[in-house]
C-alpha cells in the first residue's frame, strides 16, 4: 500500500540526470521559467494527490469483509445492534454519497471517524505522528549517515578489501527480514535469554510508571535503541550502495586529477572534492526513500509495539476499520507526495545543471 | 468534558500502608538508565531518583487489542468489555468454582410465577467511587437508557430485547416485567452505571453520544477497580478501589501494556517486564515451561472450534441463495462426512494436543449443560468404513478417479474454507482432506483470510467452512444463532454460521428460554445439543484449551474460573485481579537481586555512546576537510 504515485520524473538515484544547459541569466525570462517550474510541480502534487484520495477509497472498500460483522464477531449482538453500527458507520449509504461525504470531509481537513476507535482519524494520527517521526526520523538520518560514511570509503576503493567486507555486510542486512531481525534483537538483548541479559526493553515507547521529563527521556531512549537498530541495519545499505557507485563515477573526473596535482592528500581529496559532489543524487534519495520508510516502520513498530503510525495502521487493517486506514493512507501518500514535490523543489538549488 | 463530579478515590486504605516492594528487573533496569544518565548527562542537570525501592504493587498485563471505547454502553471489543467489568459491578455474576450465577449487586432474586416478573434485591452498601450510593434508581435508568435509546443498545441491546418496564419499588428493589419469561434473567452482563453521572452525559451529546468514549478519569464506577490513565496505543492504567463493598484487592494497580506482537510480549514475560501474558500458541507456551519464576497455567477450553456444511442456505421466506453443493442438502452425507473424521486426530495434529476431542456444543466446563454423544447416542463416531457403507447404499457410485459421485449426477466435488489466521484451523483442514479422501469425496482446501471466508459465509458461496464460539456461562446465545429466526431476511443477513433451520429444534430452543429451573433446562440444552449433532450441519472438532503464563515472583492467588482448571483472563466477573495477591517481598529481592545485568547495562550503553561518539567525529571530520 505504498506504491503511491509520484510526482518525480527523474528516476531515483541514477546519478546526475542530463539536463539542458542554463540559458544565460536574462532577468524576468528567467523567473518566468521558474515559476513555470514551481508551478507545474505544485499541479502535478495535487493531481497525484486527488488521485491518491480516491484510489484510497475505493481500494479499501473492496477488502473483503465487512468491518460491522468483524467488529461484532463472537459477541452475542442482535440484528438491531448491527444495524444501529451500519448506520453509525455511514454503511447504510450509496458508496457514492460516502464518497462525497468523505472527499467533502478531507477539503475541511476532516480525515472522518475511525469505526473502532471512536476517534476522529485525524486525532487518532496527530496523536501517533511524534513517536513515528521520532523513530523513522532517528533512524533515517542515522542510517544515512552510516550509509553515506561507509559508501564513501566502499566507493574510494571499489574491489578492496573494505569493500567488499562492507558492502557484503550491508547486503546481507538489507536483505533480512526486518520482522525476524527485530524479533532476534529482543531475544538476545532484551529478554534475559541472551548474555546479556534484560538490557534493553522489549517494546514499547517509555516505561508506564516513568515520571518526569529526565525520567521519560532517558526511558523513551533506552526504548529506541532496538527498534531504531532494526531500522538502521535494514535500510542503510541503499544509502551505502548509491554513495559508493556515485563516488566511483567521480573517481575519474578531471577536477580530482587536478586536486592531486596540487599535492593534495589522497584522504583530504576523497573528502573535500569528491565526497561533496557525490552527495548531490543521493539528496533526492532521502527525500525518495520516505515512502520505503513508512513501510519499514509498519513492520518495526508492530514488533516493538512502539505506539506510532505503522502500529495504528496494522490495528486498523486487522478489523478493516475502513475510516482509519483511508485516513492513514491519504497521510502516508501525502508525505511521499511532499517529499517528492521538496526533492524537486530543492535539487535545482544544490546543482545547477538542472536549473530551470 | 470537566463537567463531572469526578473525584479520584484514596489510593490507600485508611489503616496504613501495605509493605512494598521492588518490582523485579527494576534494579537492572534502574542501573541502566542511571549509568546512561551519568554518561549522556555528566554534569549537564540533575540524575532521576535511582534506586526508589517503593514502588506499588503493579500487575501488568500484555495487550494486544487495542480500546474501542470505555463507554459501557457502546464497548464492543474483548478488552474493553474486560476492562469494564471490573470497573462497573453488575446485577449477577457468575461464580468463580461452579460458573453459576452468583450475587453481585442483587443480593437475591425471585421470579413471579407466570416468570414474567422479576425482582432482584439490591445491597444497600455499595457506593460509587465518587461516594454517592448505587440505589435501584441507577439501575432502572441503566436498564431504560439502553431499552429507549438506539445508540445506548449497541452493546447490550440483547440482554433488553424481551424486558416490557423495567422500575424501582423502593431504593433497594428493582422489578422487570417481560414480554414472555427467559431464562437468561439471572445473567445480565450489563454495566450498572451512575445516573447523576452518565444523565447528563446523554443529554448533553444526543445522537453523538455513541461517539462518546468515555475517557474522563477516573472513571466513576462501583467496581473494584477505578480507571485511571489511558495512554492509547501504550498502556491503560486500573487503581484498587480499596472501598468495594467486596474488599478492595490486594493490588495496588493492574496496568495493561501493548505489545503487538504476541512473540515480543512472551519475551517480556520472560524479562520482567509484564506479569501476565493470555492467549499463547502451544510452542509459545511450552517454550515458558520451566522457566524460572514462571507458571503456564493450561485452561480447559471456553470455545469450541467446529466446521459448518452448507445445506442449501436460504432466506427466512425460503428463498434460496449462494453456490453450496446440492448434494449437501442430504442427511446421510453430511453424517458420513462427520463420521469419516477423527475428532483425536484434529487434536493430535492440529492443536498439538492442546485440545479435548468434542462431540457436544456447550464444553465440559460449564458441567450441567455440557453434553457428549455416548453409548446408542454416539451415532457418529469415527468410522470412515461405516461412512463408506452408508455413501454406497444411498447411491452416491464411485467415479473412475475415485471421487463418489451423487445420486443426482453432481461429483462429490467441495470447497473448505479455513482461517489463516489460526494455524490450527489450517492444520485441521489438511486433517480434513485426507479423511474425506477416504470416503471419496474431494476437497478443494481455501485457506483466506477472515474477511474472505466471512464473505463466502453470508453469501453462500461455501460448502464446509470453519467457525467457533467462545461460549458464555449462559448458553442461550450460542443456540439461539440455529433457530430459523437467524436465518437471513435477505442474503448477507445471517446472524449465525450455519443456515440451519429445523422445527424441533425451535421448540426446544423456546423451551430451554422458558425454563426457570436449571436441571430441568439443562435436559433441554442436552436435546438440543443432540439435534445439532445428528443433523450434522454444525460439527463441533475440538475444545483448544486456553494457555497463559503469569510470574510467580509479581503475583499469586490468581483465582481460575472454573475453578480448578480454568482460565484467568476473559473471566466472567472480576475474580482473577481481585484477589490476585503481591509477591512477597524477599521472594523478589531474592529472585532479582543486584544481577550482572546491571555492570553489562552500563557497558552497553557506553559501548553505545562511544560508537555514537564515533559517528559524530567521523562526520565532523568529514566536513573538517573542508575548512582544512
Amino acid at each position: 500500500m505504498t506504491g503511491a504515485p509520484t510526482t518525480s520524473d527523474r528516476p531515483a538515484g541514477a546519478g546526475a540526470p542530463d539536463a539542458p544547459v542554463p540559458a544565460g541569466p536574462t532577468g524576468t525570462g528567467r523567473l518566468a521559467r521558474i515559476l513555470v517550474y514551481v508551478a507545474g510541480r505544485l499541479a502535478t502534487a495535487a493531481l497525484s494527490l486527488a488521485a491518491v484520495v480516491a484510489a484510497g477509497f475505493f481500494l479499501f472498500r473492496i477488502l473483503p469483509g465487512d468491518p460491522v460483522r468483524a467488529m461484532t464477531e463472537g459477541r452475542e449482538v442482535s440484528a438491531g445492534q448491527r444495524e444501529e453500527l451500519r448506520r453509525q458507520f455511514g454503511l447504510d449509504r450509496s458508496l457514492g454519497e460516502q464518497f462525497l461525504d468523505y472527499a467533502s470531509g478531507l477539503v475541511r481537513l476532516d480525515l472522518g471517524t475511525s469505526f473502532q476507535y471512536r476517534e476522529p482519524v485525524a486525532e487518532l494520527i496527530l496523536d501517533r505522528l511524534g513517536p513515528t517521526l521520532l523513530l523513522a526520523g532517528t533512524g533515517t538520518v542515522v542510517a544515512a549517515a552510516l550509509g553515506l560514511f561507509l559508501g564513501a570509503r566502499a566507493g574510494w576503493r571499489p574491489g578492496g578489501r573494505g569493500d567488499r567486507v562492507s558492502t557484503a555486510v550491508a547486503l546481507f542486512f538489507w536483505s533480512v527480514p526486518t520482522f525476524w531481525l527485530g524479533l532476534l534483537l529482543i531475544v538476545v538483548l532484551a529478554s534475559g535469554r541472551g548474555f546479556v541479559p534484560d538490557l534493553f526493553p522489549t517494546g514499547g515507547m517509555v516505561d508506564p510508571d516513568a515520571t518526569g521529563p529526565w525520567e521519560t527521556g532517558l526511558s523513551t531512549a533506552r526504548h529506541m535503541v532496538l527498534p531504531v537498530t532494526t531500522m538502521v541495519a535494514v535500510i542503510y545499505a541503499q544509502y551505502l550502495m548509491i554513495m559508493r557507485s556515485s563516488l566511483m563515477d567521480e573517481k575519474g573526473a578531471d577536477y580530482l586529477t587536478t586536486a592531486r596535482a596540487k599535492g593534495l592528500r589522497d584522504a583530504l581529496v576523497r573528502r573535500r572534492h569528491a565526497v561533496p559532489n557525490a552527495l548531490l543524487p543521493t539528496v533526492t534519495l532521502v527525500f525518495l526513500n520516505l515512502g520505503q520508510v513508512v513501510s519499514g516502520v509498519i513492520l518495526v513498530e508492530t514488533v516493538f509495539s512502539w505506539p506510532g503510525l505503522g502500529q495504528l495502521f496494522y490495528s486498523g487493517l486487522r478489523v478493516p476499520d475502513l475510516g482509519l486506514v483511508q485516513g492513514l493512507f491519504v497521510v502516508f501518500a501525502a508525505s511521499v507526495i511532499l517529499m517528492n514535490l521538496l526533492a524537486d523543489l530543492v535539487y535545482p538549488l544544490l546543482d545547477p545543471r538542472v536549473r530551470p | 468534558m470537566s463537567f463531572l463530579p469526578a473525584r479520584r478515590p484514596s489510593p490507600r486504605p485508611a489503616d496504613g500502608p501495605r509493605p512494598r516492594r521492588a518490582p523485579v528487573g527494576t534494579p537492572a533496569r534502574r542501573a541502566a538508565a542511571t549509568g546512561g544518565a551519568l554518561l549522556l548527562l555528566a554534569g549537564t542537570g540533575p540524575l532521576p531518583a535511582a534506586a526508589d525501592d517503593a514502588g506499588p504493587d503493579t500487575m501488568t498485563i500484555a495487550v494486544s487489542q487495542q480500546v474501542d471505547s470505555f463507554n459501557p454502553f457502546t464497548a464492543q471489543l474483548a478488552v474493553t468489555t474486560n476492562i469494564l467489568r471490573h470497573v462497573y459491578d453488575s446485577l449477577v455474576t457468575v461464580d468463580p468454582g461452579t460458573n453459576e450465577p452468583a450475587p453481585a449487586l442483587a443480593q437475591e432474586w425471585e421470579s413471579s410465577d407466570d416468570g414474567l416478573t422479576w425482582t432482584f434485591h439490591l445491597r444497600d452498601d455499595v457506593v460509587f467511587t465518587d461516594d454517592e450510593p448505587l440505589t435501584a434508581d441507577d439501575v432502572v435508568w441503566t436498564f431504560t437508557t439502553i431499552m429507549e435509546n438506539e445508540p445506548a443498545a449497541i452493546a447490550s441491546g440483547n440482554y433488553v430485547a424481551g424486558f416490557e418496564s423495567v422500575t424501582a419499588e423502593d431504593d433497594r428493589t428493582v422489578v422487570v416485567e417481560l414480554d414472555e419469561p427467559q431464562a437468561t434473567m439471572a445473567s445480565l452482563d450489563i454495566p450498572i452505571v451512575p445516573r447523576h453521572v452518565w444523565e447528563p452525559i446523554l443529554e448533553e451529546e444526543g445522537d453523538a453520544f455513541a461517539d462518546y468514549t468515555n475517557e474522563v478519569f477516573p472513571v466513576v464506577g462501583s467496581g473494584p477497580f477505578v480507571l485511571t490513565e489511558h495512554d492509547r496505543g501504550r498502556h491503560i492504567t486500573l487503581e484498587a478501589n480499596p472501598g468495594h463493598w467486596r474488599g478492595g484487592p490486594e493490588l495496588d494497580r493492574v496496568v495493561l501494556r501493548y505489545y503487538s506482537e504476541k512473540d515480543a510480549a512472551v519475551e517480556a514475560l520472560r524479562s520482567g517486564e509484564v506479569s501476565f501474558v493470555y492467549e499463547l500458541t502451544d510452542a509459545q507456551a511450552r517454550s515458558l515451561e520451566g522457566a524460572r519464576d514462571i507458571a503456564v497455567n493450561i485452561a480447559e477450553g471456553k470455545r469450541f472450534q467446529a466446521f459448518t456444511v452448507n445445506p442449501g442456505a436460504e432466506t427466512q421466506d425460503g428463498e434460496a441463495f449462494g453456490d453450496g453443493h446440492p448434494a449437501l442438502s442430504d442427511l446421510t452425507l453430511r453424517q458420513a462426512i462427520v463420521m469419516a473424521i477423527d475428532n483425536d486426530e484434529i487434536v493430535d495434529k492440529a492443536h498439538n494436543g492442546q485440545a479435548v476431542a468434542a462431540g457436544g456444543y456447550i464444553p465440559p466446563r460449564y458441567g450441567d449443560f455440557h453434553w457428549s454423544p455416548e453409548g446408542p447416542e454416539e451415532i457418529l463416531a469415527f468410522d470412515p468404513e461405516a461412512a463408506n457403507a452408508m455413501l454406497d447404499e444411498a447411491g452416491y457410485e464411485s467415479g473412475e478417479d475415485g471421487v463418489r459421485v451423487s445420486p443426482e449426477g453432481d461429483r462429490l466435488e467441495l470447497r473448505l474454507h479455513a482461517h489463516a489466521d489460526r494455524p490450527d484451523n489450517v492444520q485441521a483442514a489438511l486433517v480434513i482432506v485426507e479423511r474425506l479422501a477416504d470416503i471419496g469425496i474431494e476437497v478443494e482446501n481455501n485457506t483466506v483470510d477472515p474477511g474472505v471466508l466471512s464473505d463466502a459465509l453470508h453469501t453462500g458461496e461455501y460448502d464446509l467452512i470453519f467457525t467457533g464460539w467462545t461460549v458464555n456461562p449462559d448458553p442461550d446465545y450460542v443456540f439461539s444463532i440455529h433457530t430459523c429466526g437467524a436465518l437471513p431476511v435477505e442474503p448477507g443477513t445471517m446472524q449465525g454460521d450455519a443456515y440451519f433451520c429445523d422445527e424441533e429444534y425451535d421448540d426446544l430452543y423456546e423451551a430451554q428460554l422458558a425454563e426457570y429451573d436449571r436441571a430441568a433446562r439443562a435436559e433441554i440444552v442436552h436435546e438440543l445439543q443432540q439435534v445439532l449433532y445428528t443433523e450434522a450441519v454444525v460439527n463441533v472438532l475440538a475444545y483448544p484449551n486456553i494457555l497463559e503464563a503469569y510470574r510467580t515472583d509479581h503475583v499469586t492467588s490468581l483465582q481460575v474460573q472454573p475453578d480448578p482448571g480454568g482460565n484467568i483472563w476473559g473471566q466472567d466477573g472480576y475474580w482473577a485481579w481481585w484477589s490476585a495477591e503481591p509477591a512477597a517481598a524477599d521472594e523478589a529481592a531474592a529472585s532479582s537481586g543486584p544481577s550482572s545485568g546491571a555492570v553489562w547495562a552500563v557497558g552497553g550503553g557506553a559501548a553505545l555512546l562511544l560508537v555514537v561518539g564515533a559517528v559524530v567525529l567521523v562526520l565532523r571530520r568529514a566536513t573538517a576537510g573542508d575548512r582544512e
